[in-house]
């Protein structure tokens, strides 16, 4: 073939590439800037588009798709507005790791600096906002930028890029560039395989522990199923306790006794104190983030630390390790189990008995529980309840940003990764639902729910439409206290019981919001009714709102206020009174 | 505990990368004391980045490590911290004086051995080269004696011995 009759246009080329890194689905939004793209996906039907509603939820849906498969997720939007929407997305995916591959329109290359139609500064906008991004100023180095971008957005630690695609390079043409594999970036190269020497080190350390802790965060999801598997492995033949991050639940199964739930603001009671009381702590896929550490010249003082990442930049961050160790964390995982089998260390298994009967001691608090509500639903109930009924069947759940979010973390319990997905690192709200429709697309058959608050479920309630549409039969469980209830329980608890602002006035009624937009709506206001409501909610094959009405006034525990130690947890709503924050405390988040 | 350091970064020579390492020091709240930049390998297109930075050591290890994990960033390296090394400056000095002030400023040029680049009746523009020492006093004598005008290049630097980058 001469080169003029194998040259496309690059809208035809954007389309080729896609389909050669393996993308199924784009969730996007279309505009004058991208139109040849669309025309492009009009011609072909390898690539499903989905119409989202909004340009953040088409990144929030990219999100939940590629958190619950391991794939990378594809945004498409246009120029502009369509971009600077996507904005928030975009943070949320560099937050929490999540590897994105965003396609955003732009005017014509004549154009770009001259204020023109929907004309905005895209690759300066989202630079602080994703792991790189490019702004592709001719069609000769579209294929190669894109499968460049896949590249980075999946390698090392994952994270959000933008292609920016100005209309005239879409519809110029050239012949088409396949992906070179494997592929050798010039300058970007993560360190995967981790130091031999550190392995040892670490299993030294580990080895005459008396009182360990295994803390996992969400690398350990990204690295892929088979590192938690190892974990599981790993952590079995330890005998040690082990807590997860927000971030890091499923890596290790929930109803195990080693697991001690999750650690943080509202972490579990015995999750904390053994983070505070341990002498070696193996970090794995974490970073030592705010909500984990509480007070930093407090956070477990007496303990060495071993802290494995495949980003150098976590390290040392927030808190000095003793034992770095650079790598992926399947790789890490795997060199430990080999070095442990091969040295079989002598543990002190007495000194470990004791640090368990110690750490039942805190079990035994039973941090968890609550007053039971009466004739009342109490949020932490509903979710028991939505467990009891789920638990048995292929299911995955996203949330909001919120008290709900938080309770769903302690009432939900995960057997394996990517089942959850949470905005861990920006606190979205509105996340949830859009990532729900994006989890249905990848898991068509699956029980996809998502725990929301009445407040941040109207943040992107707009995508009922795209549910709608492409029959997505996500379940939207809306634990509806009337109130932004995490901004509550800060004000009630810091600000004097001013609740300024925080209360949802005007709410709409939620069941026929669902009617209107083709999806089923179902309320519930009585403990007795719960159960079938969320049994009738299960066996609708359509979108479906359940309006739970809970307590009000219900607060999350445990809460390590702002400002305070792990040791310094509010276990209810009697510890309160007796402990005003710090003055350091009130200026945190 | 706080210290100073110069970094060597080199970075492929592409549309936005200024704005990306100036962006990262602006957005982390690192300070920059000193940057430079220009390609220095028209090849394979790469520019060097010289900054000068100041903050504790964990600070340093962030900004070494943040700077190392920008995409097109090739090598990252903390002369300050890696051993002897050399730095440069050149600055260039506008001093406008007549009659014992401007022989003054011409004796002190010749001391500093910076050259003149530019002489009018009533002016000179000296060029000073050295450390940021030697600029930084060359300046400060010329303050008194008719100092008009300051141009800095900022600081570029590299290690002593036969290592490259």
């Amino acid at each position: 073939m001469k080169p003029e009759e194998s040259a496309t246009t690059g809208a035809d080329l954007l389309v080729k590439a896609l389909i050669d890194e393996e993308v199924e689905v784009v969730f996007g939004y279309p505009g004058g800037a991208v139109l040849p793209i669309y025309d492009s996906l009009f011609k072909q039907n390898r690539l499903r588009h989905i119409l989202v509603r909004h340009e953040q939820a088409a990144v929030h849906a990219a999100e939940g798709y590629a958190r619950s498969t391991g794939k990378v997720g594809v945004v498409l939007v246009t120029s502009g507005p369509g971009a600077t929407n996507a904005v928030t997305g975009l943070t949320d995916a560099l937050m929490d790791s999540i590897p994105i591959v965003c396609l955003t329109g732009q005017v014509p290359t004549h154009l770009i600096g001259n204020d023109a139609f929907q004309e905005a500064d895209t690759t300066g906008i989202t630079r602080p906002c994703t792991k790189h991004n490019y702004l592709v100023k001719s069609v000769e180095k579209l294929a190669n930028t894109v499968h460049e971008a896949f590249y980075v957005a999946r390698s090392g630690r994952p994270g959000p890029v933008v292609i920016d695609l100005p209309k005239d390079v879409l519809m110029n043409k050239h012949e088409y560039v396949a992906p070179k594999k494997p592929v050798q970036h010039k300058s970007y190269r993560p360190q995967v395989k981790p130091d031999p020497k550190k392995i040892e080190q670490a299993i030294d350390l580990l080895a005459k522990a008396k009182r360990p802790i295994f803390y996992v965060g969400g690398g350990v999801v990204n690295s892929g199923p088979k590192a938690s598997k190892l974990l599981t492995q790993f952590v079995r033949t330890t005998g040690f306790p082990i807590t997860n991050t927000l971030m890091g639940l499923g890596t290790y199964p929930a109803s195990d006794r080693q697991f001690l739930g999750m650690l943080g603001m509202h972490g579990t009671y015995e999750a904390n104190l053994a983070m505070y009381n341990c002498d070696v702590m193996v970090n794995i896929g974490a970073r030592f983030d705010d909500r984990i550490t509480g007070k930093l010249a407090e956070f477990s003082p007496r303990s060495k630390k071993i802290h494995v990442d495949i980003d150098p930049s976590s390290i040392n961050k927030n808190v000095h390790v003793d034992l770095p160790i650079i790598g992926d964390a399947t790789l890490v995982i795997e060199e430990m189990i080999k070095a442990w089998k091969a040295r079989a260390p002598k543990v002190d298994q007495k000194a470990l008995k004791a640090w368990w009967a110690e750490i039942e001691t805190w079990r035994a608090r039973n941090c968890l529980a609550y007053k039971p509500g009466g004739e009342i639903i109490k949020p932490q109930y509903a979710l028991e309840r939505l467990y009891h009924h789920i638990k048995d069947r292929d299911h995955y759940i996203t949330t909001e940003v919120g008290q709900h979010q938080m309770w769903a973390a302690q009432f939900l319990k995960f057997e394996e990764p990517n089942r959850w997905m949470t905005s861990g690192g920006l606190g979205t709200m509105g996340y949830g639902f859009p990532a729900a429709l994006g989890v249905q697309i990848a898991h068509p058959k699956a029980l996809v729910i998502d725990v929301a608050g009445e407040a941040s479920i109207m943040m992107n309630i707009q995508e009922l439409s795209t549910a709608a549409q492409y029959r997505l039969p996500v379940k939207i469980f809306i634990l509806d206290n009337q109130y932004m209830g995490m901004v509550r329980q800060w004000q009630e608890l810091l600000h004097g019981g001013r609740y300024s602002e925080s209360y949802m006035e005007s709410l709409p009624d939620f069941v026929k919001l669902a009617e209107a937009f083709g999806a089923v709506g179902l309320r519930c206001h009585e403990p007795s009714k719960l159960d079938d409501t969320i049994k009738e909610m299960i066996a609708i094959d359509r979108p479906v709102i359940v309006d739970v009405l809970v307590d009000k006034a219900e607060n999350c525990f445990p809460m390590i206020p702002s400002g305070a130690a792990h040791y310094d947890m509010l276990l209810g709503p009697e510890d309160r009174a007796a402990r005003p924050v710090s003055e350091e405390g009130m200026v945190l988040v | 505990m706080i210290s100073s350091h110069t970094i060597s970064v080199l970075v492929d020579n592409e549309p936005g990368i200024l704005a990306r390492v100036v962006g990262l020091f602006s957005g982390r709240g690192y300070n920059i004391e000193s940057l430079t930049v220009a390609e220095t390998d028209s090849k394979e297109n790469l520019s060097r980045i010289t900054i000068v930075t100041r903050g504790t050591p964990m600070v340093i290890e962030q900004i070494k490590a943040q700077l190392d994990r920008l995409v097109p960033v090739h090598r990252v390296r903390d002369l300050t911290a890696e051993g002897p090394h050399i730095e440069r400056e050149l600055a260039l000095v506008k001093v406008r004086s007549t009659g014992d002030k401007r022989v003054e400023a011409l004796r002190l040029a010749d001391v500093f051995r910076a050259k003149v680049i530019d002489a009018k009746t009533d002016s000179f523009v000296f060029e000073v080269t050295g450390n940021s020492d030697k600029v930084h006093t060359f300046i400060g004598l010329m303050e008194n004696l008719g100092l008009v005008d300051v141009g800095r290049t900022g600081i570029v630097a590299m290690s002593r011995g036969g290592e490259a980058l």
